[in-house]
């Protein structure tokens, strides 16, 4: 673990930024005195309910609410086509091509519905259990239709899910890239390797995955007011303003958005969802406040799912081993409809397929596809943890495949630390990086030449507990995002972030900033950044957020933005008191502002010992007694910052598993990691950010799955069969980091907030492995179950498609909970993409 | 409707209950003790983990009516002088907590796992907390928290 510098003086001289303050977010968590979202009770409140599909794939015939609307305590039951004239169509805001199919999204299915969970109705009651038990009484009659979950088969447009787009696809978007040495496009640079070099191919897969936050999704909605008053457990409590607004035709200004306290999120809660839409109308249909609070079955069934990608890459090499050219061909599944991302979240990973490697050429080639299950969208990474995976996996794969070791594969072909600023293959300009230094670290943490040798006596042995140790040397693009960039993706809107500054008359200060934390101790870390940035106390700072009434611009919180975008702004923010401040001053002192020196948290002319304090200099603001002539008596401030580039946070993680090769039982023996992601404002913040991130990538190497049945029912759909790892489950990491500073922004900063998770699952896979290679394995299918791996060992092919294992009737299923039913995925394997 | 009588953190009540009605939503809907949460409806999360008669139940999975007769403490019934329990210093200290979603029942879980086990190893940590789920800290802050609050209170002189 990283030993971290406790300095918590407040004067202390070294600042505030870096040292390892506790959060100031904790209290009411620790005590209760929460406000989540399910928290609230309005005077009048009502409680909606869904009443939601059983059927992935069905055409209503009727709906009859009869019996429910005349059920004790129910004040409405409301139908798709009731709202079907004002519900518009959830929005999809990234068109990742020009002819991009973005098929209607009714927040309430009107006559089809197209994932097991839609909302078909909705009943409103003074209580929830009242709502709950009316649910029961609606009475939904369907015409089932085939049901599609495979994408190759819906690929084949045999059954179309949506006929009014008339195919399953819903985009095909191919970037291709190559450098001025490159001997031409992708295709040249693997023909000429075919001739003289190594071409070496390898299939992936990405299983669906379920962001599974703690706090289940709640909204309460107030139309009492002037205003339309919504309060969700959301990230994007901005973004859902304006998007409510336009598919809504709500007015932008008759609108506040307020997400409270939020119990996680890991992107799950980025999203503009049917709940929201429908609360929101039948708030204001019916004048009263209304909540909605789903259950734990609910959430994991209809909130977006992750990852879900079939992945064929096809790299080549010289004969030496140094890499040329890569091509990464892509099939994701968009579940029934397309989300808020939609397809752009796959494209995330366009930019980094290429890792840390110097490629002469690059294709990326991928097709966006609906199905009959639930949709999918951003979990914590984003479609850079899928790139991630695959080129650490081919790294690891290739490595063996050239009789060398992974570490000095890689070594072989990443970018040098003298080469940076380095314009990578796919057109990004990485500012900065030490993989070399990362990776000394880590090895050194790992004990990786003892482990060889345990691994090699064990092998020579016969050990039936076999070890194997999985690199990953990994970077990913944080900071999203430039708005220039998001803009040339065909993204709707813009990447920057706005910070505010009030200086109070008393000098105390109050910090409005556009990101929307949900655990990531924002309120501490921004204290801090502005505690040194205007001399005063970390205690007198107050970080507000997460209203639109408060801070009413922001682009919330994802894609490890917040401290590179949003501190930034919170920096431009405060520099720009110090400069009004700094007039005011300098006319207290009756001296030249050029003579006025800011130090400290107070003024002082040059060479003098005169100097005003920053709360001298607020409160003579806040009087306004004898301020210079033509200045205003305020010092606030604020900034919106728009990054001119994304930043590249990289790291080397190492892991030693342990697998039985009699049970198949893969356990965690050590696993180091060390990270770069630049300066740090908190390192006890940043070290819960890289364990809480390793948990989840570890959890998708060896846990979790969203699986289901062909009938389309998801049978993961609660905490009992979704394998979200417990304490138990989980061994103790080494953390580690270096620092090599940013140089795109003043805080030299990075981002952390996706890494573990993005670093961590290639490598777990590559020393699951690593252990059993010898024994005739090359891919083992994630996650790692008992069952799966030890059907690897003895040899038996895991079936890529799951209609094959019905047909073929070969049991895929593992010992643990959830077991006996089909993957969505499937297996790794060699060979082609079909 | 039943009637129950029950003292939770410290108060008494008496009130009317369907009997389906659920500990944990007599705590939340009709007491107001909103610090106590909901995370899941299998009983897997344990978010939800209050005292009944100082030991740790999941709320979820106890009638209103079972509590009758019985002394209940939440989260919030904790630390009722205002000074904070030394587990939740400890969570504090160790930055065992991000979102904070699941930390009352964390916390209540670890009371009495330490109660139980006043110098508890780190695998034994882990495994008395294997019924509460944490989304956010990959667990390891919180053993952490754990096991330096029970030498705090080993320290004060036994479970509190």
């Amino acid at each position: 673990m990283t030993a971290v510098e406790d300095r918590t003086a407040p004067d202390a001289p070294q600042g505030e930024v870096g040292t390892a303050r506790r959060r100031k977010e904790d209290q009411r968590l620790i005590t209760g005195r929460t406000r989540w979202t399910d928290n609230m009770t309005l005077p009048g409140m009502l409680h909606l309910a869904m009443v939601r599909s059983p059927f992935a794939h069905a055409r209503i015939t009727s709906v009859d609410v009869e019996a429910a609307r005349s059920a004790p305590g129910v004040v409405a039951v409301v139908a798709g086509g009731d709202l079907a004239a004002e519900q518009g169509t959830l929005p999809n805001v990234w068109n990742i091509t020009p002819d991009q199919k973005t098929p209607t999204h009714p927040a309430m299915a009107v006559d089809t519905v197209r994932f097991a969970g839609e909302i078909v109705a909705c009943v409103v009651a003074r209580s929830a259990a009242a709502a709950r038990d009316a649910v029961e009484l609606v009475d939904v009659d369907y015409d089932e239709l085939p049901v599609l979950l495979d994408t190759w088969e819906a690929l084949t447009d045999e059954t179309v899910i949506h006929p009014e787009i008339g195919t399953n696809q819903s985009a095909h978007l191919v970037m291709d890239h190559q450098t001025e040495s490159s001997v031409g496009d992708v295709d040249a640079v693997i023909e000429a390797a075919r001739a003289d070099g190594i071409v070496f191919e390898r299939t992936y897969e990405q299983q669906r995955l379920i962001p599974a936050f703690m706090e289940p999704r709640s909204m309460v909605c107030d139309p009492t007011g002037e205003q339309l008053v919504l309060w969700s457990a959301t990230q994007i409590p901005h973004v859902l303003r304006v998007l409510l607004a336009l598919s809504l035709g709500i007015s932008e200004s008759k609108l506040r958005v307020i997400a409270p306290d939020v119990g996680g999120g890991f992107g799950g809660k980025l999203q503009v969802t049917p709940e929201e839409f429908v609360t929101v109308l039948v708030a204001r249909r019916l004048g009263k406040a209304c909540k909605y609070t789903e259950t734990r079955s609910e959430s994991l069934m209809v909130g977006h799912h992750g990852r879900a990608q079939h992945q064929k890459l096809t790299l080549a090499a010289d004969k030496d081993g140094t890499v040329r050219g890569l091509k990464a061909e892509l099939v994701a599944d968009m579940g029934a409809y397309l989300s808020l991302l939609g397809g752009g979240t796959p494209t995330l990973g366009a930019f980094m397929f290429n890792g840390i490697y110097k490629f002469d050429a690059y294709r990326f080639d991928l097709r966006t596809v609906f199905t009959n299950a639930a949709w999918t969208d951003a979990y914590r990474g984003a479609g850079r943890p899928e790139a991630t995976f695959a080129i650490e996996r081919l790294m690891d794969d290739f490595a063996h495949e050239m009789g060398m070791d992974p570490l000095e594969l890689r070594a072989k072909n990443w970018i040098t630390h003298e080469e940076f600023p380095f314009t990578t293959v796919a057109g990004l300009e990485y500012d900065s990086g030490n993989y070399e230094a990362a990776t000394a670290k880590a090895r050194e943490l790992f004990g990786y030449d003892d482990l060889r040798r345990e691994q090699a006596e064990r092998r020579e042995a016969g050990d039936p507990v076999q070890l194997g140790i999985g690199v990953s040397t990994f970077t990913e693009m944080c900071g999203i995002a430039p708005s220039r960039i998001l803009g040339a993706l065909s993204y709707a809107a813009g990447g920057w972030e706005h910070a505010g500054i009030r200086v109070l008359p008393t000098g105390k200060v109050e910090v409005t900033t556009g990101t929307t934390p949900h655990g990531q101790g924002h309120e501490t870390a921004w204290s801090q950044i502005v505690a040194d940035r205007l001399g005063v106390a970390f205690e007198d700072v107050e970080v507000l957020h997460g209203d639109t009434q408060i801070t009413p611009k922001g682009m919330d919180t994802y894609g490890s933005r917040s401290l590179v975008v949003g501190g930034i702004a919170v920096v431009k923010a405060a520099d720009k008191v110090v400069e009004k401040a700094k007039v005011i001053a300098a006319h207290m002192l009756e001296a030249s502002p050029d003579d006025v020196e800011f130090s400290g948290g107070a003024f002082a002319v040059r060479g003098t010992d005169q100097s005003k304090t920053m709360a001298e200099v607020a409160f003579a603001t806040f009087a306004a007694h004898d301020l210079p002539e033509g200045v205003e008596p305020s010092l606030d401030s604020d900034a919106t910052f728009d990054p001119a580039t994304f930043s590249y946070p990289h790291g080397t993680h190492l892991c030693a598993v342990e697998v039985d090769t009699e049970t198949g039982e893969v356990s965690i023996r050590s696993y180091v990691c060390v990270d770069d992601i630049g300066n740090v404002i908190n390192p006890l913040i940043v070290e819960g950010q890289v364990h809480g991130g390793l948990a989840q990538g570890i959890a998708q190497a060896l846990f979790e799955e969203a699986v289901y049945d062909e009938s389309g029912t998801l049978v993961t759909g609660s905490f009992v069969d979704y394998l979200v790892p417990s304490a138990a489950d989980l061994p103790s990491f080494t953390t580690d980091r270096t620092e090599t500073p940013a140089t795109t922004n003043p805080l030299g900063v990075k981002g952390v907030g996706e890494a573990g998770t993005i670093a961590s699952t290639p490598a777990v896979v590559n020393a699951a492995v690593d252990a059993v290679r010898h024994l005739g394995v090359d891919s083992l299918s994630m996650p790692l179950s008992p069952h799966r791996v030890w059907q690897s060992i003895q040899g038996q092919s895991i079936s890529e498609s799951p209609r094959e294992q019905v047909v073929s009737g070969e049991q895929l299923a593992d010992p643990q909970p959830g077991s006996g039913q089909i993957p969505t995925g499937g297996a790794e394997q060699d060979g082609g993409l079909r | 409707m039943a009637q129950i009588d029950v003292k939770v953190d410290g108060v008494s009540y008496s009130d009317d209950v369907e009997p389906r009605l659920l500990l944990v939503q007599y705590l939340r809907e009709r007491l107001g003790k909103t610090g106590t949460v909901v995370g899941c409806d299998t009983s897997n999360c344990g978010a939800c983990t209050v005292h009944l008669d100082g030991r740790s139940v999941k709320s979820c999975s106890v009638l209103a009516v079972q509590a009758s007769g019985h002394e209940v403490t939440t989260i919030e019934g904790l630390s009722p002088d205002g000074e904070l329990h030394p587990m939740q210093q400890a969570f504090h200290e160790c930055h065992a907590l991000q979102c904070g979603y699941c930390t009352p029942g964390m916390i209540m879980q670890s009371v009495d796992l330490v109660a139980d086990n006043p110098d508890p190893s780190e695998q034994e940590v882990r495994e008395g907390l294997e019924g509460n789920l944490c989304r956010c800290t990959g667990y390891q802050n919180i053993v952490a928290a754990v096991r330096s609050a029970a030498q705090t209170m080993r320290a004060e002189g036994g479970p509190r």
